[in-house]
């Protein structure tokens, strides 16, 4: 077969799918899956991740209302910068990402409810970029308010100078940074975790794996690096972190990049996880007695 | 063989779970109707289910229902409803949602999905507890919404694993009532149930399993016959219950003749039922013994099942 009959054979496979059903099924997918896992005691542990620096931030903004320090608008921002690339980034966005979306299909393995979605007239696939969508929205939500409490916070008690950095200055873009830094970590994270729970039946080992490689990738060659999520997300962060000593390779960016591509790679890198995550779903059964 | 439009296929369907065996070499077909699936714990009832509906997959063989497979889900899964055993159920979901929302990924809209929503809780009796959550509902009402979910889309291939288990008598017999309208209308039933006497009675049907085989498929009468080396017991009401046994006793292929407390019935044992009726008739036309009433006493699922599988549960 030529490779125009090939592409042809594709382009009518393509427009014979009922797109309009699964992107229906996607939404309704979504829908349940936030419905069910946003609002629920068992996600408890996410909002504190999440919340975690907010309170701090807010006990701190309290306590140094009655006890002002001579802090600068710059050292309060590179605070922030600190709080979103070695706290969210590295830690909170990763380890939600983890409880979230290895929860999608193992968690509802253990929960024995996985087969009421696998005997309705859905493909793998959609089934699998439904719930896959569902935890971005419920990672992204979460994390995304978490990092605008905390910009709100750390410039709030500024007054009228943190109001003219935000607006008048580079706030408002290092806001833009953050919020895409935020949501593109939720998707990378996520993708992979999603593709170790169809992987593994235990993936906190891997997931544990994952957490080293993703520390030590910085010291890898240039190729390994591009496997890693944190490796595009360091190109985005828009305020660079003066840290020294072991804590310095968390920051460090050997090779730059620029944004445009940091973006494109990681929901390259995204995609890439997403389709071997539509085939692993295919080789999953539903067999409780060996969970 | 090519797998038919109205017909289950199962092609020599082997299912490994690592070293253990599942089910092995299973071959048959089914017609629509109400098909039983009998046999002890371990004997591969549910896996057989499972790999019908695409929850597990087959190690060897292929699997075809209506012509479809698994491998087509928005087609097949609009043919096929299945009533699992697994009693759990999504968190925090109450009985309306749990049906509602699968309908609306059948494809169907709010006013539709909403309607067979509703229509499918009336046919299982759960209307009125619907807004309930199902974490507070008995066994018997869970066991009945997952019924009203899977026969919710009005599918033609209806697969129930132990679909009477914690019924009370009055649902048992509703449920029994509804397969049989469902069968009626021309659709496949497939149940599983340690409940005999029931699923005999409305059984088109049987397949009998040991072990992880398929020790015999068909009408229950036919699996009967098909039972050539085992014996079938015949109860006879006659004037002289001594005087038969003891002729029967005469002929090679008779077991057992037992006189019961009544003294005019024997229950007569044997591996030839034909013979036995040659014997009758010659012992009738003699005029010794006059017969009242001749009944096969145990052509039912439950003796047969006992033939086959024995005490030990292995395979006949």
């Amino acid at each position: 077969m030529s490779i125009q009959e090939s592409v042809a054979r594709v382009q009518s496979t393509l427009k014979e799918q009922p797109w309009r059903l699964f992107a229906s099924q996607v939404s309704i997918l979504v829908r349940t899956e936030v419905r069910r896992n946003l609002f629920t005691k068992r996600r408890i542990w996410v909002y504190l991740l999440a919340l975690i620096p907010v309170l701090f931030i807010g006990a701190h903004d309290i306590f140094s209302r009655y006890h002002p320090d001579p802090a600068q608008i710059e050292d309060d921002t590179e605070v922030l910068a600190g709080i979103i690339q070695l706290y969210y980034l590295r830690l909170g966005i990763f380890f939600a990402c983890m409880g979230i979306f290895t929860w999608l299909f193992r968690g509802e393995m253990v929960a024995r409810t996985l087969h009421y979605q696998f005997l309705v007239p859905v493909r793998k696939e959609v089934l699998v970029v439904g719930k896959f969508l569902a935890g971005v929205v419920i990672s992204v939500a979460l994390f995304e308010t978490a990092v605008l409490a905390c910009f709100y916070l750390i410039y709030e008690r500024f007054g009228g100078a943190g109001r003219s950095y935000i607006f008048d200055g580079p706030g408002l873009s290092q806001l833009g940074s953050y919020l895409l830094v935020t949501a593109l970590a939720c998707l990378g994270y996520g993708a992979v975790f999603l593709a170790l729970s169809l992987l593994f039946k235990n993936p906190i080992i891997p997931g544990a794996m994952l957490l080293g490689w993703e520390a030590v990738a910085p010291i890898f060659p240039s190729w390994a690096q591009h496997l890693s999520v944190t490796f595009y997300l360091k190109h985005l962060c828009p305020v660079k972190l003066p840290v020294e000593g072991p804590l310095a390779i968390f920051t460090v960016v050997a090779e730059p990049v620029a944004p445009f591509v940091a973006v494109f790679g990681l929901l390259c890198l995204t995609v890439a996880i997403l389709v071997l995550s539509c085939f692993l779903i295919h080789r999953l059964e539903v067999t409780y007695t060996a969970e | 063989m090519t797998p038919g439009a109205r017909q289950i296929v199962f092609e020599n369907v082997s299912k490994f779970y690592g070293e253990v065996l599942g089910v092995n070499k299973v071959n048959f077909s089914l017609e629509p109707g109400i098909t039983s699936l009998v046999g002890p714990n371990g004997s591969g009832k549910t896996t057989l289910m499972n790999l019908l509906t695409g929850l597990i997959k087959p190690s060897h063989g292929a699997i075809y229902v209506l012509g479809l497979t698994v491998q087509q889900p928005v087609e097949f899964f609009r043919q096929v409803g299945y009533c699992t055993q697994f009693d759990s159920f999504p968190p925090g979901t109450n009985g309306y949602d749990f049906i509602y929302w699968p309908l609306r990924l059948h494809g169907f809209g709010h006013d539709q999905a909403t309607k067979l929503t509703n229509e499918a809780l009336e046919r299982a009796g759960m209307a009125q507890v619907a807004n309930r959550k199902v974490a507070g509902y008995s066994k018997g009402m869970r066991q009945r919404i997952r019924l009203a979910q899977a026969i919710a889309h009005h599918p033609t291939v209806l697969v129930l694993d132990e679909p009477l288990n914690g019924l009370d008598p009055m649902a048992r017999a509703e449920s029994i009532a509804l397969f049989e309208t469902i069968a009626k209308q021309g659709m496949h039933v497939i149940i599983s149930s340690h409940i005999l006497e029931e699923v005999d009675r409305i059984s088109d049907c049987v397949v009998l399993m040991s072990s992880g085989y398929v020790v015999a498929e068909g009408q229950i009468k036919e699996v009967r016959r098909e039972v050539r080396d085992h014996p079938m017991q015949i109860l006879v009401r006659c004037s002289n219950a001594a005087k038969l046994a003891s002729a029967a006793f005469e002929l090679d292929h008779v077991v057992e003749a037992k006189i019961l407390s009544d003294g005019q019935s024997v229950l007569i044992r044997t591996r030839d039922a034909e013979q036995f009726s040659l014997l009758l008739n010659k012992v009738v036309s003699s005029g010794l013994v006059e017969v009242d009433a001749v009944a096969p006493a145990d052509d039912d699922v439950n003796s047969i099942y006992q033939y086959l599988i024995g005490s030990d549960g292995g395979p006949a």
